[in-house]
């Protein structure tokens, strides 16, 4: 059975932790929370670094905890970065490559050299750990996980103790590995932006709890409870870069739905791009606009209407082709333009964010 | 002034001999009582704790007190020896080595505490995620990082044996060649009126103590270092 079944309950004097999730065999899984939340602790119960009494964890049929059994961490062929990069200071950078590369066994070995690739690390491999930037020190501990060629990868918080500048050059790298692994990735964040970036599943915690779980986009296109990555109630999209307007410096990126004009970032055609629409940069019309400076017109059906966190303000659902994007309304528009579940409608985006 | 006689130089190979096998003994004995302490959330690790230190406040004649009674004819460990066909350990070189483990013992398990603490639960962890097991883990990770503790607490171990005196007289008396160690001679020297061979003996001890201080000093990692 592919996936990962997750049940663990733990209870500490301070602190309890409850879930039962069913998480994807590939792509990158965010746990999201507020520190607190417990997406730390969910994460170590999953590496077997604390031992939830009660707990099950299947990972892709293989049974790592139930009533009778518990693989220790290191039987159970799973990468880990934590959040500071924590490399061994005795060694240099190559021998913490080799550290995990030279305990599995050699049918399985995978080349070290590709993750030295994808992180960019070849011109370090003879230094020692004290001196290596916080960015270069990240991105061997990356590399240094997915040298012993783990069967998932677990992140927590990598970017977390990095500073801005940092942030930025990270990023990209992980990008890359989200194009580039097979495996899943569990991801802990309590950055919206990250989320936003990355993750193709959402776990939301809180108090320990789950409070949603599923597809980036079914998640965040929840009316029952909105999840806000950032600022406001939105929808992320994956799109490609389809046409370059180069003399008013736009570009249009497709989606499984339509299209939709942003600034152009020196792309090329065919460049995956992902991008976030926010519930308050949508407006809803029942004919099509004619006049008008927003230049995104998409066409819709309304698929479910909620009470927004202010008693004036509306969440409308709209389905346009094979996704779903948020309206902000006032109730009073919802009302005046008749509004109603089924209904045909153009929606016009003030505002795409690039997720880049 | 220099001058040492046979019996001099005798006296210090056996204090040497004895501090060496003392130092191995307790790095075998005393790495795992101090990475239990140090990694163990125990109640009881805190009397373990006090019996391990009690030699740095007892005085010496008290533990070889002990010591000479558990040994003796009738002492468990005398019994015990006596079973065995190995005889008494008091006024035996092994007699000594035995004592010093004990007296030592502290010398040897608190600098490797201290070195395993610092290192902290994380480096083992990301071993573990790394597929190494807690054994391989230990010499992999743990002992390389540990490194600057082992290397002071060999030293300071051998240093305080090579300067035990009261357990010695208690255990070991003063058999030339057996038990008769560089402390003791000179206390020999000093009641015989050799002050000259006092002050030569003496002057050796004060060097070597210097520099095992020097070399201590030395070895301490200035700043503990993170990755």
């Amino acid at each position: 059975m592919q996936g990962i079944e997750a049940r663990f309950k733990l209870d500490w004097q301070t602190f309890n932790l409850n879930v039962d999730l069913h998480l994807p065999a590939r792509g990158v899984i965010a746990l999201f929370g507020d520190s607190g939340s417990g997406k730390t602790t969910l994460l170590r119960c999953i590496a077997g670094l604390e031992k939830a009494p009660e707990g099950r964890l299947i990972v892709n049929g293989a049974i790592w905890q139930d009533e009778r059994h518990w693989l220790p961490t290191h039987k159970r062929g799973l990468g880990y970065v934590f959040q500071e990069a924590s490399l061994f200071t005795h060694l240099t950078v190559m021998g913490n490559l080799l550290y995990g590369k030279r305990r599995i066994a050699d049918d399985q070995k995978v080349s070290l050299d590709q993750a030295i690739e994808l992180l960019g690390i070849s011109h370090l491999l003879d230094r020692k750990p004290d001196r290596l930037s916080g960015g270069e020190r990240s991105r061997v501990s990356i590399a240094r996980a997915l040298a012993a060629n783990p069967s998932i990868l677990l992140m927590d918080e990598p970017l977390a103790a990095l500073d801005l500048k940092r942030k930025q050059e990270i990023i990209p790298y992980l990008e890359r590995l989200h194009e580039a692994l097979k495996i899943p990735v569990i991801y802990v964040s309590h950055s919206a932006d990250e989320v936003a970036r990355l993750a193709d599943y959402l776990v939301v915690m809180e108090k320990g709890h789950v409070l949603a779980s599923g597809s980036l986009a079914d998640t965040l296109a929840r009316l029952d409870l909105p999840i806000h990555l950032g600022q406001d109630a939105g929808l992320v999209l994956d799109a490609t870069v389809v046409e370059i307007d180069s003399s008013w410096h736009l570009a249009r990126v497709a989606f499984d739905g339509g299209s939709l004009w942003t600034h152009d970032q020196a792309f090329s055609i065919g460049k995956r791009v992902r991008v976030q629409v926010l519930a308050r940069d949508v407006s809803l019309a029942t004919e099509i606009p004619s006049q008008s400076s927003i230049q995104n017109v998409l066409q819709g059906v309304v698929d479910a209407i909620a009470d927004d966190n202010h008693p004036s303000l509306a969440l409308v659902r709209v389905k346009v082709g094979n996704v779903m994007l948020l309206s902000r309304l006032t109730k009073r528009a919802v009302a005046s333009l008749g509004i109603a579940t089924g209904q045909a409608v153009w929606l016009q985006v003030k505002s795409v964010a690039l997720m880049e | 002034m220099m001058h040492l006689t046979p019996s001099d130089i005798q006296a210090i190979w056996l204090t040497i001999k004895l501090a060496g096998v003392v130092t191995l003994i307790l790095l075998l004995i005393g790495t795992p009582i101090a990475w239990w302490l140090a990694r163990t959330k125990v109640w009881w690790k805190r009397p373990i704790s006090a019996v391990v230190a009690l030699p740095l406040v007892l005085p010496p004649s008290v533990l070889g007190f002990y010591l000479l009674l558990a040994m003796g004819p009738n002492g468990p460990v005398g019994q015990f020896t006596q079973a065995l066909g190995i005889g008494h350990l008091p006024f035996t070189f092994w007699g000594l080595v035995i004592a010093s483990i004990f007296y030592s013992l502290p010398f040897m398990v608190q600098p490797l505490q201290n070195a395993f603490e610092a290192i902290g639960e994380r480096p083992l962890e990301v071993a573990a995620t790394l597929r190494a097991s807690p054994l391989d883990a230990f010499f992999t990770v743990a002992v390389p990082l540990a490194l600057p503790g082992f290397i002071t607490a060999s030293i300071l171990t051998f240093a305080h044996t090579v300067g035990e005196f009261g357990v010695v007289l208690m255990i070991g008396g003063n058999i030339p060649g057996e038990t008769r160690v560089a402390s003791v001679q000179i206390y020999d020297h000093v009641e015989a009126l050799e002050y000259m061979q006092a002050h030569s003996l003496s002057a050796v001890m004060l060097i070597f103590s210097f520099a095992v201080l020097l070399c201590v000093y030395t070895w301490r990692p200035s700043a503990k270092r993170v990755g």
